[in-house]
């Protein structure tokens, strides 16, 4: 069987299962579209938990990005995993407990202020967006690599399934097709690691596999120091981040998904307090099963990567000779190969082969049949290497069974689609709830309420597909404002609101503000208007300065709250209330 | 009542020492083997590498697993001794 068949018949599987769960989940009150009625067991919500946080990004770049970066790349692995341990202990069980929607509704609650919940909703909306438009790009560019189909049908057809079960089923109908797709998702990822592991090491577990000796009496990370410094890459050990933005860094991403609203509402579906303590920690293994199987496969893809373009004699191979992988990804543009030396071989080694850092391609062949570039450059490195297409072209890289490839695919659009339709419920959400309901016309009832819900996620929808089609320049960069704005703002205003009754208004709202204004201002001055590195504050770098803004934020807000009036009686009894777990169960019910 | 306040103090406040507590070992683990102690541990191997790479790609990650289980089940037992629970 071809391996476009097998590819058509995977994602088409997979997306008829995600339809029928869809009909199965259907969603009749704003209870059921916002939260799936409270009452998704934990084992379940993890599941949901674990697909709706593990992106395109996760699934598709986090290898890429520590093959290529090695020892640096564990402040994503640490500070994508750390901020569930945030979550189970400073948020989750009391938010929990509040019973309510939204983590506008929170804040807006708690700090009796609109314009606090407006801030809020706009850090929420913002967030939201910067995610899905790369998510509906990942669905994109399976497609169009996979199923030959360029990637503006690939987006549409994303945008229908999505379509499908977030508008008809809201957070019931999302939360059961995750767990399916976090069934697909993690099959696809482990399936191909074992395959590699097997293969490289002779260990069938790769997290065992990464630190084996092979035969040779090395370990792989062994020979990947000594490959890379043969060809002048940083020690894949050691990594070149100063220790000090390594530390901010990961602190911002830990806080940023502790703080990012759609992490925060999955903890609103469950039963009781004690659940929403345990889906933390369940979250967490599904999640813990991709994260650290990401660092053995990031390692074997890299020194099968290195062996396979440079040869067993390290002296490069004939283009003509390539696999026929190399010649796929260099007409989807992302692999390229300049023969700036003459000698008609691939030649792999640091340094950027291409001025500016991406290939870019006229539109004729050279002699070997390459696709021409017009900016190579003077380094004596030849290849350009996408680090997105690590994941999904180790299986060919590795000379696996079609069935695994085809697998990956599938595997790559649930994870894409999972993350996409649990940001698009929370976008939804903001805009029924916290701005129809609670701000513009409280008296609409709950069934009017869903259908503005509904509408309002059709339009963010037909948004995300937009972007995806037509990608702003800025989607990479804007990540970072993504988990700076979630850990400078929204994380610190919800756990002052939890852990001090003392905490007013004014504080929390100069508060937000301050960590806002000085993180945006931080990593807008370094992305878009040019700041370079060395004038760095402290030498910390804008992914890591949502950390500094954070610091700032609970600053303020203790300065500012202690000279100003405390908050009303009732609001101290509400956060008394929310303290302990008994109750919840009414708390839910008003 | 002045007994429900008390004792919602005092659950409160042991539940604050094993959010601390926890928070030592959740720092320690990444920020402190991972990242900040790297250079004491480079002596000590594991599979290869030293114990502070393989801290901050795996052994971090494992132990935020341990934490958030031992927190709940903490937790959930501090709620039943102090009939809070639901």
């Amino acid at each position: 069987m071809s391996l476009d068949l097998l590819t058509y018949m995977f994602i088409g599987g997979s997306f008829a299962l995600y339809i029928g769960i869809a009909i199965w989940a259907r969603a009749g009150s704003t209870t059921e579209f916002y939260v799936a009625g409270g009452g998704v067991p934990p084992v379940a919500n993890g599941m949901a938990t674990a697909a709706d946080w593990m992106s395109a990004a996760s699934f598709i770049s986090l290898a890429g990005i520590v093959s290529f970066i090695g020892r640096d790349g564990a402040a994503y692995l640490m500070g994508w995993t750390g901020g569930y341990v945030l979550l189970a202990m400073l948020l989750a069980p009391y938010l929990r407990k509040f019973g309510k929607f939204t983590v506008p509704d929170f804040v807006g609650d708690r700090y009796y202020s609109k314009t606090a919940r407006y801030i809020a909703v706009i850090c929420t909306i913002v967030i939201s967006f910067t995610y899905v438009a790369g998510q509906m790009r990942g669905v994109g560019i399976v497609f169009s690599r996979y199923l030959h189909v360029d990637i503006n049908t690939g987006v549409i057809v994303g945008m229908v399934i999505v379509f499908f079960y977030a508008v008809l089923g809201g957070m019931k109908g999302i939360t059961y097709t995750q767990v399916a797709q976090y069934c697909v998702l993690i099959m696809a990822f482990m399936v191909p690691a074992f395959f590699l592991s097997m293969q490289v090491t002779g260990h069938f577990l790769p997290q065992i596999g990464l630190g084996a000796t092979l035969e040779d009496g090395r370990s792989v990370l062994v020979t990947l120091n000594e490959l890379s410094s043969e060809l002048g890459f940083d020690q894949y050990t050691q990594g070149n981040k100063t220790t000090i933005d390594m530390f901010f860094m990961t602190a911002a991403l830990m806080c940023g998904t502790a703080g990012l609203p759609h992490v925060i509402v999955r903890f609103f579906t469950v039963p009781r307090v004690k659940d929403a303590r345990i889906s933390a920690g369940w979250a967490l293994i599904f999640i813990a099963i991709l994260y650290t199987t990401v660092p053995a496969v990031a390692g074997f893809g890299r020194v099968n990567l290195i062996e396979t373009i440079n040869g067993p004699d390290n002296a490069g191979v004939e283009y003509t000779q390539m696999p026929s992988w190399f010649k796929n990804w260099e007409s989807s543009g992302l692999i390229a190969w300049a023969d700036k030396n003459g000698d008609g071989k691939v030649q792999y080694q640091a340094g950027a082969a291409f001025d500016g850092g991406k290939p870019a391609f006229i539109d004729s062949r050279g002699d070997y049949g390459e696709r021409l570039t017009e900016n190579a450059s003077s380094s004596a490195n030849e290849v350009y290497v996408d680090r997105d297409i690590m994941v999904l072209a180790n299986p060919e890289i590795a000379n696996l069974p079609d069935w695994v490839i085809a697998l990956v695919a599938a595997g790559a659009v649930a994870a894409a689609l999972s993350t996409a339709a649990g940001l698009l419920l929370v976008i939804s959400t903001s805009i029924s709830h916290d701005l129809m309901k609670k701000s513009i016309n409280p008296n609409i009832t709950d069934k009017q309420e869903l259908t503005y819900a509904r509408l309002a996620a059709i339009v963010a929808i037909i948004i995300a597909g937009y972007f995806g089609i037509n990608p702003p320049g800025f989607v990479a960069q804007v990540v970072a404002l993504a988990f700076g704005l979630a850990a400078s703002s929204v994380f610190p205003a919800i756990v002052l609101g939890i852990f001090s009754t003392r905490m007013n208004t004014q504080g929390a709202v100069s508060g937000m503000l301050v960590g806002l204004g000085s993180t945006m201002a931080y990593i807008i001055y370094f992305k878009f208007m040019g700041g370079t590195p060395d004038q760095w504050l402290f030498g910390i770098s804008p992914e890591g300065f949502g950390t500094v803004g954070m610091l700032l934020n609970f600053v303020v807000a203790m300065l500012v709250a202690s000279m100003t009036p405390e908050p009303p009686e009732e609001i101290q009894s509400i956060i008394e209330d929310i303290r302990i777990p008994r109750g919840a169960a009414q708390a839910h019910a008003h | 009542m002045a007994d429900d306040k008390s004792k919602a103090a005092l659950y409160w406040s042991t539940n604050l020492r094993l959010i601390l507590g926890s928070l030592v070992v959740w720092a320690f683990v990444s920020y402190g083997c991972g990242i900040l102690f790297r250079p004491l541990l480079s002596g000590i191997t594991v599979g290869g590498t030293d114990l502070g790479f393989w801290f901050a790609q795996q052994g971090s990650i494992l132990t935020f697993i341990g934490i958030i289980f031992f927190y709940a089940w903490r937790m959930n037992k501090l709620d039943a001794e102090m009939g809070l629970e639901e």
